[in-house]
């Protein structure tokens, strides 16, 4: 199964290529404080160094003279971490709503879909900034307005494999069995269902890492983390004279989203197991 | 014979992709076909009877499996070397073919008179006047009333089996010399098969066509053959005119075959003289369609009123065609589907009507296998996994538990390392025992079998039937055996119960049910099973 997993998963290069990338950005996040070797907020040197004109500064400095690598080393961190954590809120909420949803039907089913449309009916990205606005920027506030506008989705998928999935005979044969609901809906039909899960959750950390630079850049970002969309949105007052403080984090953010996206894909491949014997 | 050979297969090879369980899927195949005759390619699920059908049509998924060797001619041309364009031309006025599933063959958006019309318009461009007259006359055909409202029909108006006569009109509404059918009763019920099969023998009279009929069934090769190719792994292992191979089988397979066919001969039943174990009274269900502002919804009555008893140690078979609500019975006693009205008393204590409100001793004590081995065992579950789950549910020790389900599957005939491999590793057959493990688990009184052995290959069944008898036994089980097909319940049953349309319409003992049937819909549904046996009994006699 693993095997024929990977097999899958290795058959499409963009994805590994996808994969290689990701663990690149996240070993620069972990080793930030050592590869750059000082705070990214510090004015190291006079501003608006083009890139390589100093030893040491190898992506050139900005408007205040601080280390643009740095700050990109050091906003990867904050871009994974919300990536990942927001991700990880909105699965929890969209998989517990949409799995109850699915698997009771009835009038459960319609009152939590409707309340999913509720937060469907406003569109994401300005409830974000809504709530981002109330709550004070910081990584929570940030975090929880993410994986607020990001998880009715995750619910509407989960509620759709769970009301196909209840209707199986496997199923019938657990409640005949005398399982309850909670044990039947983790270890009978949660299994059968990750699949897209799992797929749509690699998509989702890179729309949540883009909804963050999004909110950074219009100076909704935690004040005081590094952020790529910081730093775009920083550099471009001076974009005509500095062309390389906005282009480097806007690279990392293109390079990160698509690698993620890549992934989601191979991971859709690696995970249908009718794939096998295709060939592509 | 006089009649000229419409198609020759002459050592047909098709090879499988790599990876798959054996190299070539048909390893080579002869045989010939001559017009107004009847060719039966007969053989289990894998043995590559249908990949025949679609290398003739040039439907083969290419270049992952491709024809390797032999050929095809049809009316002295080789298939194999036309063109896609040449052999379109062929496809639907030369060959005709008529599918398995008439539920999706049919475009569900499309009119029926549309779907006949695309076929002339691909091949023999009509004046409009003419093109209806030829749409009406070809539904005429195959004896489907009022063609005019049929061809404006769309394909949800219609039962299974007029769908399947509309597949056939379109498939020979060219007049085809060659009319290919793949399984084209399989999924009908026993009366809607009798209608076709006749309805098919009628027309290749008529118009004097080959037919290449493929099938699995013996009951239906004895009803339409004139000649029988038996084919087992890709290759033929015995072929000859239909008397000859049905009569007088020459190869073990064929004749292992024939022999795996429920013999329909009743079983000895003891009398049951101790009080019901299962007593049920006046249970109703019935199931409503939502109905949308002005329109009513629709309400259908799968279980009316349904009363009667099953003593202990009792196998009650209900048989009935699909939508008689037999399988909704069998799901109302378990408690999976929630009764309207009625009461089951079981053991003397009446059973709530949902699964959820009856304590966990009444759930353990009547259990079900369902018919379709595939879909009923979790595919992210071990199999000892599958079968533990009742048993640790009742609180059960895991070690006790552990060795249960080594007991017991040992008892169905596998191995106790089955127990740490998954459901996909298994065969149909395995499967179907595994799930009899599992309901066997939590030591039930009762089991509820829904169609077990129709998803099975007939040899298959026939072990799988044998299996239930000897844990009948073994367990002294009751069991309410829901089928379709009158020989399997006159092999399993004690009593028999016959359902039409939420109905019982007569229930009583098997003998007098099969032999002496009293009301219209039993005798309907004896005449029109396809029974090989009974007409080979017949002919002895005669």
């Amino acid at each position: 199964m693993n095997n024929g997993f990977w097999r899958r998963f290795r058959r499409n290069r963009a994805a590994l290529a996808g994969a290689a990338i990701l663990v690149f950005v996240a070993t620069c996040a972990l080793t930030a404080p050592w590869l750059a070797g000082h705070d990214p907020w510090a004015m190291v040197q006079q501003p608006f160094l083009t890139p390589g004109q100093l030893p040491g500064l190898p992506m050139g400095s900005d408007a205040l003279g601080r280390d643009v690598a740095a700050g990109l080393l050091y906003g990867a961190r904050v871009s994974m971490l919300i990536g990942l954590t927001a991700t990880a809120f909105a699965l929890l909420l969209g998989i517990g709503l949409g799995a109850t949803a699915g698997y009771h039907g009835g009038w459960v089913d319609a009152l939590l879909m409707r309340f999913t449309e509720l937060f469907q009916a406003v569109p994401g990205f300005a409830f974000a900034v809504v709530l981002v606005a109330i709550f004070q920027p910081s990584v929570q506030s940030i975090v929880t307005a993410i994986a607020i506008v990001s998880w009715p989705p995750v619910a509407r998928l989960v509620r759709g494999e769970f009301l196909t999935l209840r209707g199986r005979e496997f199923v019938a044969a657990a409640q005949l069995a005398g399982q309850s609901s909670t044990r039947i809906i983790f270890t009978q039909i949660l299994p059968n269902a990750v699949s897209p899960i799992v797929v749509m959750g690699s998509l989702m950390v890179a729309s949540s890492i883009l909804l963050e630079s999004a909110l950074s850049f219009l100076g909704l970002g935690d004040p005081n983390v590094m952020s790529w969309g910081y730093m775009v949105g920083a550099a471009r007052t001076a974009l005509r004279q500095a062309w390389w403080v906005a282009m480097f984090p806007g690279l990392a953010i293109m390079l990160t989203v698509l690698s993620l996206n890549l992934v989601g894909e191979g991971l859709a491949d690696g995970l249908n197991a009718r794939l096998d014997g295709r060939t592509r | 014979m006089s009649a000229p050979t419409v198609l020759q297969v002459q050592g047909l090879s098709i090879r499988l992709p790599e990876g798959a369980d054996r190299a070539l899927a048909v390893e080579g195949v002869d045989f010939s076909l001559s017009a107004g005759q009847t060719l039966c390619l007969v053989g289990e699920s894998g043995s590559g009877k249908s990949m025949i059908a679609s290398a003739v049509m040039g439907l083969l998924p290419k270049p992952q499996v491709a024809p390797v060797a032999g050929r095809i001619l049809f009316e002295g041309r080789d298939l194999l070397a036309l063109s896609e364009t040449e052999l379109r031309a062929l496809r639907g006025q030369r060959i005709g073919m008529v599918f398995q599933e008439p539920m999706t063959s049919l475009n569900p958006v499309m009119r029926i008179g549309e779907q006949i019309g695309e076929v002339l318009d691909a091949h023999c461009p009509l004046p409009a006047e003419q093109r209806r007259a030829r749409i009406y006359a070809a539904l005429a055909d195959v004896g489907l009333p009022e063609p005019e409202l049929i061809a404006k029909a769309f394909p949800f108006r219609l039962s299974g089996g007029q769908r399947q006569r509309v597949m056939i009109a379109a498939a020979l509404v060219l007049e085809p010399v060659l009319l290919i059918a793949d399984e084209p009763t399989t999924a009908l019920d026993v009366t809607t098969q009798a209608q076709i099969l006749k309805l098919m023998r009628e027309l290749q009279r008529r118009k004097g066509m080959a037919l290449l009929f493929i099938t699995h069934d013996f009951g239906v090769v004895a009803e339409i053959a004139d000649q029988v190719t038996v084919m087992r792994f890709g290759s033929v292992v015995e072929s000859g005119t239909a008397q000859e191979v049905l009569r007088a089988p020459q190869h073990p397979y064929t004749r292992a075959l024939i022999a795996a066919i429920p013999h329909g001969r009743a079983r000895q039943s003891g009398a049951f003289l101790t009080a019901p174990l299962l007593d049920v009274k006046a249970l109703c269900k019935s199931y409503r369609t939502s109905g949308f502002q002005l329109r009513r919804g629709r309400e259908v009555h799968a279980a009316r009123q349904l009363s009667f008893t099953l003593s202990r140690g009792e196998t009650l078979g209900i048989v009935g065609e699909s939508g008689s609500g037999k399988s909704t019975l069998g799901r109302l006693l378990t408690g999976l589907v929630r009764s309207d009205s009625g009461q089951v008393k079981f053991d003397g204590r009446t059973l709530a009507p949902e699964l959820r409100h009856r304590p966990a001793g009444d759930r353990a004590c009547i259990q079900m296998v369902f018919q379709d081995p595939y879909a009923s065992l979790n595919p992210r579950h071990t199999v000892g996994a599958a079968i533990a789950a009742g048993p640790l549910a009742q609180g059960q020790p895991r070690s006790q538990v552990n060795a249960l389900v080594a007991e017991l599957l040992g008892k169905v005939g596998l191995g106790a390392d089955a127990a740490e491999r998954y459901p996909h590793e298994f065969s149909g057959g395995q499967r179907q025992r595994v799930a009899i493990a599992r309901a066997l688990a939590t030591r039930p009184q009762l089991l509820v079998a829904d169609e077990p052995v129709s998803a099975l290959d007939v040899s298959v069944q026939a072990q799988v039937l044998e299996l239930f008898e000897q844990l009948r036994r073994e367990f002294q089980l009751s069991m309410i055996f829901i089928t379709h097909d009158l020989r399997v319940a006159a092999q399993m049953c004690d009593r028999i119960a016959v359902m039409h349309r939420g109905n019982i319409v007569e229930i009583g003992d098997t003998t007098e049910v099969l032999g002496r049937p009293q009301h219209d819909y039993t005798r309907e549904l004896i005449a029109a099973a396809p029974n090989f046996f009974f007409n080979q009994h017949e002919a002895s006699n005669a």
